[in-house]
Order: C-alpha cells, then structure tokens, then sequence
C-alpha cells in the first residue's frame, strides 16, 4: 500500500516538477553574456525536488521540463545538454536518503556534504559529459563546447548554493522533527 | 512578457491535423535524430526544402511564430559567432583543404571557404527541424500527445507525467504571475529600475510562494490519482488516442525512406561530412 502511494506521488511529482522546472527556465533565468548558458534558477528547485521525491522524479521532470523549454524556445531540444540535466537530476536525487529531509533535521554537516556533492556531480556532468556528447554527436569545435560547460558549471554550481540550500532550509523547518514528541508517564 | 510562450494548438482543418500524433512524433524524432547525426549539406538542405514545403500546407500564419523564429535566429548567429572566434580554423581541420578569402594562413581570425561552409552546415543543423517543431507543436493536440508517447511504447506512467505538466504549466505560469504582481504590490521593486540586489530579493520573494503552493499542488493531485485508483492496472486506455489510418503509414513509410537514405549517404560520404572540396 505505501509503496502504491509512493508511485503515484513520484508520477505527480514529476509532472509539476517539470512544468515548475520549465517556467522557471523560461522567465527566471539570468543570462551570463557566454550563448546559452545562464544562472539556472530552475537548478536550485532541483535539488529541493530531489531531496524529496527522489532520483525517478528528479531526474525526469528536468529531462521533460527542459526538453519542452528547448521545443518551444529553438524549435528543437539540444538533446546532449537535455540528457546531461536528467542525469544531474537523478544525481541529486540519490542523495536524498542521506539528507532525509523528511524528518526535518538538516545540520551544517549534511549541507556542507551536499553541496560539496553537487559541486562534483555538476562537474562530472557540465565539464566532461555534456562537451564530449557535444564534439562526437554535434560535432561542434572542442574548445566552444569547454567554454559552455565550464560556465554552466559555475552558475548551476552556484544556483544550487545559493538557492537550493535556502529551499533546503526551509522546507526542512516546515516538516515536524522526528522524535519531538515525547510520551507522557 | 505579455505576448504567448507556447505556441498554441488549433485545429486547422489539414491533413497534417487528422494524421494520429504517435506518426508526427515518430517522424519528427527520426528526422531529428538523423538530422543531427549527419552533416551532409545536401541531405539537410533537402530536408529543410521539403519540412517547409509542409509547413506552407499546414495554415499555420507568419505571424504566430515570428517571435519564435526571432528566438532562433538569434540564438543561431550568437552560437555561429561564438564558433568563429573559438576555433577559426575548424573548417580546414575537418574538410583537410584551406582556400583563404580573407587574411593569411598565420593570421588567427582568417576567413577561409571551409570555415564558411562548415557554419553554413552548423546553422542548417540548428535550424533544418524548427517548421518540423512548430507543425508537431501546433497540429498536435496536447492531450493526444501523452497517448501518443504511451503508444510508441513509453510506459503509461511517464506518458501521464508528460501530461501533467502540459496541463500545469498554464497554472503554474499564472501562479507565477499572480505572486508577482501581489509582491509588487506590497512594494518590490523588480523592474530593471531597481538594483540587480533588491531585484534578485524580489525574485526569492516570488519563487518562495511558487515552490510551496506547487509542493501543495502535487500532494492533492496525487491524492485524488489515489482515490481513482491510478496504477493499478498494467495498462491504460486513452480517450485521445487515434487508430493508424491510410495516411499514417504512408508518412512513416515517407520518412524512413528518408532516414535511410541519410544513412546510405554515411557509406558513400566515407563519414559524416561530405566534403565537396575533395575533387
């Protein structure tokens, strides 16, 4: 039965996720003078619906709510940068069984432990997936492709810093903390 | 911020509209995918010739995605430039010959016919799927798309997530809007009047609200998916979904010819480019 409910939330999880994903793409983003690369709000509500939902629903609202971002903005996704997302989105959703976000601590050490994670997830998928995937299906010039991603790695990098953890915080303080209540004798 | 973001479906009354949605998605992933695999000059310039060819038979008017087309335009010389300045030289690396126009060969920003026709390719590679986009986009209806994942074999669950979010971004657009206007009200400042700072803070003040009502959102819809008893079965009808008629098989038939003429010309091209400065 929990399990039941568990994969209805993460089918609706995904869906809203992907259309807040997408809004946020569309109208918050802060370009950074490098084309196509911007300060991704849209990456900061990830880590929150990661933490949450877990890797499934993360990982797929990103892949469908930037693919339709792409579809409707240059008439066709850009499929390596679209693939790359939805990997960075199921990354942030492993970690969602260590935050444990649900039970409403949230430390310094596990901030500090994942934000440390998402520098190095956003590095493995910015800096080395999404320019090789560039160069061998694009075929578009090495060190263009470097330029981008470095860049993406940064702001995202940043918009998970800044943005994500705030998100963290506050929902955590939203939930009730495990083991608050205390039986009477 | 007023003008239309997604491009909107009507129905036109053409062929293009009465083919089921699975044929338009399938035929528009195969193109892309084999758009995007080659850079043969002119296998995309014949693709692009005959996506516009159907483009003009589908109604659709100038006007509804000339701010789209701006987007893309823009979006392609940015990229087309960047290239330039970043690698120069690319062309000559990949066709192996360099015919200069401008500047010598020691020279770093040197023109060269190879460069030239390498970006010409790039910028038909960014641009040869966009009128096949606009007509899957404004010939399909939203709601037949999810039957139409779910039919070329997605799994109804992802198909539904599909349909979730094509359904919510509207509301979720209009939340967005909503908080933004009532935050302004109490007196944020966030037009490009005020200072990056306070309009960064603006934004936090929006993006708040729109998160938590959307966390809300997904617990009462999932609720009521509950209630109705989503997933319990391992398959599910769709009242949008259309039958494969005459027509339908004709244009997959069309379109895998052209695939597979995209991949003979890998054999006779010995690659991905062809190279017409070989003699």
């Amino acid at each position: 039965m929990q399990k039941q409910s568990s994969s209805i939330r993460t089918v609706v999880a995904t869906g809203i996720g992907a259309a807040v994903i997408f809004v946020l793409m569309k109208f918050v983003a802060i370009p950074t003078g490098v084309p196509n690369t911007q300060v991704n709000v849209a990456m900061g509500f990830l880590a929150l619906l990661g933490a949450i939902f877990g890797p499934v629903a993360a990982g797929l609202a990103v892949f469908i709510g930037h693919a339709l971002n792409d579809f409707v903005t240059y008439g066709s996704p850009w499929w390596t940068w679209v693939i790359v997302d939805g990997l960075i989105g199921f990354a942030f959703g492993l970690a969602h069984k260590r935050l444990n976000i649900q039970n409403g601590k949230l430390g310094t050490a596990k901030l500090v432990w994942f934000n440390i994670y998402q520098i190095v997830v956003n590095f493995i998928g910015w800096v080395l997936l999404a320019p090789t995937g560039d160069i061998i299906i694009y075929h578009e010039p090495a060190n263009k492709v470097f330029i981008q991603g470095i860049v993406t790695w940064i702001t995202d990098s940043i918009s998970v810093a800044i943005i994500g953890t705030i998100l963290l915080v506050l929902y955590a303080r939203t939930r009730t903390k495990g083991g608050s209540l205390t039986k009477e004798r | 911020m007023q003008h239309q973001l997604l491009i909107g479906y009507d129905d036109r009354h053409t062929f293009l509209n009465r083919l089921s949605g699975s044929t338009k998605l399938l035929c528009f992933v195969g193109l892309s995918i084999i758009g995007m695999m080659t850079y043969d000059t002119r296998y995309l310039l014949a693709i692009m010739a005959l996506s516009l060819v159907v483009f003009r038979f589908s109604k659709i008017k100038y006007r509804d995605v000339s701010f789209v087309l701006s987007v893309i335009v823009g979006f392609s010389v940015l990229n087309l430039v960047m290239v330039y300045v970043f690698a120069p030289h690319y062309g000559v690396s990949i066709y192996g010959t360099e015919h200069l126009l401008l500047g010598t060969s020691d020279h770093y920003f040197n023109l060269t016919v190879e460069q030239l026709f390498y970006e010409f390719n790039l910028l038909l590679k960014y641009t040869f799927a966009v009128p096949l986009a606009l007509i899957f986009l404004m010939t399909t209806n939203p709601s037949e798309f999810a039957a139409s994942l779910n039919k070329i074999g997605i799994s109804y669950r992802i198909s539904y997530s599909v349909a979730i979010a094509l359904r919510y971004i509207p509301d979720v657009q209009a939340d967005y809007r909503t908080i933004s206007l009532a935050q302004q009200a109490r007196g944020f400042e966030m037009s490009k009047k005020a200072h990056l700072l306070t309009r960064v803070r603006g934004g936090l003040q929006i993006l708040l609200p729109l998160i938590f009502s959307s966390l809300d959102r997904i617990e009462t819809i999932s609720q009521a998916m509950e209630l109705r008893r989503f997933g319990k079965g391992k398959k599910r009808s769709w009242y949008m979904a259309q039958r494969f008629k005459r027509n339908d098989y004709l244009a997959l038939a069309i379109v895998a010819v052209l695939i597979l003429i995209g991949i003979a010309l890998f054999k006779v091209n010995g690659g991905r480019f062809w190279n017409p400065f070989k003699a």
